[in-house]
């Protein structure tokens, strides 16, 4: 909220307050749930489930309509999977395809932390929904909330036999950290457990959380160089992983990453992670969960605003914080190891992966899988997941890959992408396909102005300026947010648009091409039409006077468009 | 009604007050007694006020005597009325009966003391069939005595029964023709022959009324003045607004109340009443003189290929054929005389066939799912106007529940009105009043007045629970209960039953229920939305499950109330009553209906369905 007070209350949060109350965040979600008279729940109710993986919203469209219609806001559920490093079997796909179709709004979304969310549940469809979920081997527990959420890690699953290895380090994360409360199986699966999972069991507790979770979300992501797919450095842990000779060593352990801002409030800004050493493969489930520890004993429980772990370190001191950490730990992490990343993209088309078989990049616009027109997303997909054989992955720029396929079966695969208008990435211009967008209106409640909506409208005039200028093959990172928050992670966009109120943007720009420089504010509060003429005369010149392959951002800051950055933007880099 | 209510206080008050052996004090005080008495309310005071007279033992003798042997010759004029049909005409017949000098009681059925009937001498019944030969609520009873083993041999007895009906329905007039034939059976003599007036009523009622006026006249012209009771009904020596003289009431707002994507429109309407000096109470209905849509007048004059221009004279009146079409006559309903005069005016065979007898279910089939445009369209006919005009009914008003109390928004009046507007046989269709209410911007003037109905009130007593049950835009009524409870601090318990389609999309004033349950003004509201499940779930449903809760209240006193559709919602509601009374109340089916027919009687139990 703009222009909020920042001084730091002396009482605990009411959301803390909320949480101590829940019974480990039960509440009264399933007296909520049962009550016929209103399509909500509870403003508290509300912040609980968000631990469940659902947050209520409205659609926003429709909300003053409906208030002279004397009808309440059309309330309607996200709900987000929790699904580590973002793969998915065929098998679960046609379920999430089905549940898009027959409970949500008949779209997916993969978001910018390589999971799914489903917009447009209503009320009484959440619990069946989250039920077939759970019966597709996946769960929504912990997608949101003040918890470590989906553990991110880099897409592209087999560049070498340490990917697999990386890939399971995410997904052992994300199984240690989730939550233990009995509260999820109890609302939504009626106490059942399915054969193999781990059921709650026992007495009750969070020995992790306690009653009182985390003072904010957790975000861990994994990232093996050079590609930073992930935005390591936006994680609250970043985990960079050392392959040394084709076999995973470690990880360089990178702290106090993440996006989130608020308008006019110099107390909140983003800031990127920073390395503070390496640790091997058996420690680093260790290291996550003492700097977790850390974090909810330091962080701060008054004011949400400044409590994720970037706030806490900045108050405390990154010493003072690996001091502690390494006093629970009982061991001291070794010095970072030298490593270095090219990019924070997506490599679009067929890659062979070390084993001989193949991995097909889609673009997906900002992650929304639908039918609309030529472009039957949705379905194309569920085509492809019928006959598909390996799994697909999820990527952290809200695209996808139909991983693992024979070289046999890459003419049938591109048969289904090109009949179902999938097959966008084989000509679209360059900024579109580095073009990531949050979901933003009509449905979420923070969006102060369009994103998803608005990125088909913008592309078209960025496309024509760059081609005015002979730009349309420069890769240039464009990032569209509707509010200051961040889910688009557009400190990080060479171009960027966060925005603040209808129609108006801070347009920033000066991010790197890999994910470790943020950009700055170049102009606040602008219209699309200055945007445009903004932007216009950089092109021309960074047409001009580009050296062989500079990236945009690079450019500005040489050029001396943009004033140097300060040192805190840029991540201390350990170069190979 | 208030304005009955002043006109009755005139009456009552008035200066000659025929109690000449009261002193003033005595009259000042019965006076304030039944100030703000309703018109029903002062009639069974009179009621009662007689069968004490006939009680008080001095001079008893004489006075039976006299009863016994000889009936007092009055007019007794019993009405059974749902709409308010029945009841305004048996007011007309009273107030003309009362003019003309002649000694009348008006009763409504509910009212009537049964044990009286054996001694009446003169009875006219004005008495309304429901649905499928169903009477009205409020002569349930009646009805049942008079065709029951119970009802006394009248030998002495000159009747005249009018009996109102929709010839739309297999059993036309039904209950009317059984109470004439029964009443005969007994031994009655018609002193004037059975009316049946079908929807354009006044096309009958208008001389049946005269008829027997007239004939009432002559038969009770010998009748001694001196045992005149006091005129019952009201001379009002104000004009006020009526059903002939209706207000026009400025729209104020009118706002769509169901969402984008809902089925069908639903419209919330805000009139003035401002300077009208119309009154209402919560249960009243507020009738509308619609005009047709201006579209389906055009279709009729280029399906007919007659001038909207064109001048023509139809019962003395002479105006453009447009307007005769546009503002005086019924378009969208179709009725069998209209059939039967398209089929003789073109020749069509088939329709003919269709008006015999044996033919009936297809008739009324046609008649269902037909708009007069339908067959103009499908058996082209050579019409001029006046031919047209001849075979056409009057346009009627149309009468709209209530959905606010004055206590709470003062001069206006709110209604909730579903908009019938639809596709079939290829072409849009359209409800004459709920579209020409639609299309009323702001500002527009609505021809109005107030339709009293005193069967459908409120408790009395403001300790009473009250049981809502309003389906749809069946919910009006109740709006304007919750807001009159509100206001005036009721202490009973409000319950609501409310269904429709769907949740999202057609919770009719979601808002301000909501907002009711958070003030505790409202304690339960209970929903069944239709099409939100694959399994239809209605407000019976809900009774059902509930059926426990529902009948304590009952047994505690409460007053239960159902508006809304009659053809199917009001008659399973009504079995999910009988069946959860047999079963909390662990009687038989027929004891549990008994149960609920006392309800009726009492009044406890009270419906406004159409």
């Amino acid at each position: 909220m703009p222009g909020m007070c920042t001084e730091m209350s002396t009482t605990v949060s009411d959301f803390e307050q909320v949480k101590a109350d829940s019974r480990f965040l039960r509440g009264g979600i399933v007296e909520g749930l049962a009550d016929p008279v209103t399509g909500a729940i509870s403003d508290n109710d509300g912040k609980l489930l968000k631990f469940h993986g659902s947050y209520q919203q409205d659609d926003r469209d429709l909300r003053d309509e409906r208030r002279r219609q004397k009808l309440e806001p059309a309330y309607a559920f996200m709900l987000r999977a929790r699904l580590p490093g973002g793969v998915v079997t065929p098998a679960q796909w046609l379920v999430f395809d089905r549940i898009a179709r027959e409970y949500a709004n008949g779209s997916l979304r993969i978001t910018t932390r390589q999971t799914f969310q489903w917009h447009g549940i209503i009320k009484r469809k959440l619990k069946p929904t989250i039920a077939a979920i759970h019966q597709a081997l996946a769960t929504t527990i912990a997608a949101c909330g003040d918890v470590v959420r989906n553990v991110v890690s880099t897409a592209n699953p087999v560049e070498s036999p340490a990917h697999a290895i990386t890939y399971a380090w995410a997904a052992k994360l994300s199984e240690e950290l989730a939550p233990k409360t009995h509260a999820y199986h109890e609302i939504w699966l009626d106490g059942e457990q399915l054969v193999g999972e781990q059921a709650p069991r026992g007495e009750e507790g969070e020995p992790l959380y306690g009653t009182t979770y985390l003072p904010r979300k957790f975000k861990i992501g994994v990232a093996i160089p050079p590609l930073n797919d992930v935005d390591v450095f936006a994680q609250d842990l970043g985990l960079i992983a050392i392959i040394e000779h084709g076999q995973l060593v470690g990880f360089n352990v990178a702290i106090g990453g993440g996006m989130g801002a608020t308008h006019n409030d110099a107390s909140t800004y983003p800031r990127l992670a920073d390395v503070i050493g390496f640790v091997p493969p058996e420690q680093v489930s260790a290291v996550a969960e003492a700097a977790v520890s850390v974090q909810r004993d330091w962080g701060d429980r008054h004011e949400r605003k400044h409590a994720r772990l970037k706030y806490t370190l900045d108050r405390r001191g990154v010493d003072a914080f690996v001091a502690e950490l390494e006093s629970r730990l009982g061991f001291a992490l070794q010095p970072a190891r030298p490593y270095r990343f090219d990019h924070n993209g997506d490599r679009y088309g067929w890659v062979e992966g070390h084993d001989g078989r193949w991995h097909l990049t889609l673009h997906i616009e900002s992650g929304r899988l639908a039918d609309v027109g030529e472009r039957r997303g949705l379905t194309g997909l569920r085509e492809l997941a019928k006959v598909h054989t390996g799994d697909f992955r999820l990527t952290c720029n809200q695209n996808l890959i139909v991983a693992d396929v024979e070289t046999a079966d890459r003419a049938r695969i591109d048969a289904i992408v090109e009949a179902h208008g999938l097959d966008g990435y084989r000509r679209q211009s360059a900024i579109r396909r580095h073009a990531v967008a949050c979901v933003a209106l009509p449905t979420c409640g923070l969006a102060m102005a369009e994103s998803e909506r608005y990125l088909p409208q913008l592309l078209p005039r960025l496309e024509a300026a760059l081609e005015r200028h002979g730009l349309s093959d420069a890769p240039i990172l464009l990032r569209l947010s509707g509010c200051p928050n961040g889910c688009s992670r557009p400190y990080l966009g060479e171009i960027a648009l966060v925005g603040r109120g209808p129609g108006r943007y801070d347009l920033r720009l000066g991010a790197d091409f890999s994910g470790q420089r943020l950009n700055q504010v170049y102009r606040e509060n602008v219209d699309e039409a200055t945007i445009l003429d903004t932007l216009d005369p950089l092109f021309a010149r960074y047409a001009a006077e580009r050296a062989q392959d500079e990236g945009f951002g690079d450019f500005l800051l040489r050029a001396g468009v943009l004033a140097p950055p300060p040192t805190r933007s840029t991540a201390a880099t350990v170069l190979a | 009604m208030d304005v009955q209510k002043e006109d009755a206080v005139n009456a009552v008050a008035a200066p000659e007050f025929p109690a000449v052996t009261l002193d003033a004090a005595r009259i000042s005080q019965l006076a304030a007694l039944v100030d703000e008495l309703t018109p029903a309310e002062l009639y069974r005071v009179a009621a009662w006020c007689a069968a004490r007279a006939e009680q008080i033992p001095v001079g008893s003798t004489q006075a039976k005597a006299v009863g016994a042997a000889e009936p007092a010759p009055q007019l007794t004029i019993v009405y059974g009325s749902q709409t308010g049909n029945a009841k305004r005409l048996a007011e007309q017949l009273a107030g003309r009966s009362t003019d003309s000098g002649l000694p009348v009681r008006l009763l409504r059925a509910d009212a009537y003391p049964q044990r009286e009937l054996a001694r009446e001498s003169h009875l006219v019944v004005v008495i309304s069939t429901q649905g499928e030969g169903e009477p009205p609520d409020d002569a349930r009873g009646l009805v049942e005595f008079i065709t029951g083993k119970r009802a006394p041999k009248l030998p002495a007895l000159q009747f005249a029964v009018l009996g109102l009906g929709d010839s739309s329905y297999p059993l036309f007039c039904a209950i009317g023709r059984q109470l004439d034939a029964r009443l005969a059976e007994l031994g009655g003599q018609r002193f004037v022959p059975l009316g049946e007036a079908d929807v354009d009523f006044e096309t009958v009622t208008t001389p049946w009324l005269d008829t027997t006026l007239a004939r009432a006249s002559e038969v009770l012209k010998t009748a001694s003045p001196a045992l005149r009771p006091a005129p019952l009904h009201a001379v009002s020596t104000r004009t006020l607004p009526s059903r002939e003289q209706p207000f026009a009431a400025t729209v104020l707002g009118n706002q769509r109340i169901v969402a984008r994507d809902s089925e069908r429109d639903v419209r919330h309407l805000e009139l003035s009443l401002e300077g009208s000096g119309l009154h209402y109470r919560p249960g009243d209905a507020l009738g509308v003189w619609p005009r047709n849509p201006p579209t389906l007048v055009t279709q009729w004059l280029e399906v007919l290929k007659l001038d909207a221009a064109s001048e023509v004279s139809h019962q003395g009146r002479t105006l453009a054929l447009s307007q005769w079409l546009g503002a005086e006559r019924e378009l969208t309903r179709l009725n069998r005389p209209l059939v039967k005069a398209l089929a003789e005016a073109g020749g069509h065979t088939d329709l003919l066939a269709l008006l015999r007898p044996e033919n009936s279910a297809a008739l009324a089939t046609l008649l269902t799912d037909n708009q007069p445009i339908d067959l103009l369209r499908r058996y082209p006919t050579n019409w001029d106007a006046e031919a047209l005009l001849a075979a056409l009914r009057p346009l009627t008003p149309r009468l709209y529940s209530i959905a606010s109390s004055p206590k709470l928004v003062g001069d206006e009046v709110h209604l909730t009105v579903a908009v019938v507007d639809y596709q079939a046989h290829g072409s849009a269709h359209w409800g004459a009043a709920s579209s020409f209410l639609a299309d009323a911007d702001e500002d527009a003037r609505i021809p109005v007045f107030i339709e009293s109905n005193e069967r459908f009130r409120l408790p009395a007593d403001p300790a009473r629970d009250i049981i809502m049950i309003g389906p749809g835009t069946g919910v009006a009524p109740f709006r304007a209960f919750m807001q009159e409870r509100e206001e005036t601090a009721a202490s009973g318990r409000n319950w609501l039953f409310f269904g429709n389609r769907h949740f999202a999309r057609d919770f009719l004033y979601q808002t301000e229920w909501q907002d009711a349950l958070k003030r505790g003004a409202l304690d339960r509201l209970d929903l069944a939305f239709s099409r939100d499940e694959s399994h239809k779930t209605y407000v019976q449903d809900r009774l059902r499950e509930h059926g426990a809760e529902v009948y304590a209240w009952l047994k505690g006193g409460a007053h239960l109330y159902v508006c809304g559709d009659s053809s199917h919602m009001a008659k399973d509601v009504h079995a999910a009553l009988g069946a959860l009374v047999a079963e909390h109340g662990q009687l038989s089916a027929d004891a549990a209906r008994a149960w609920l027919d006392e309800l009726l009687q009492q009044g406890r139990y009270a419906r406004d369905v159409y």
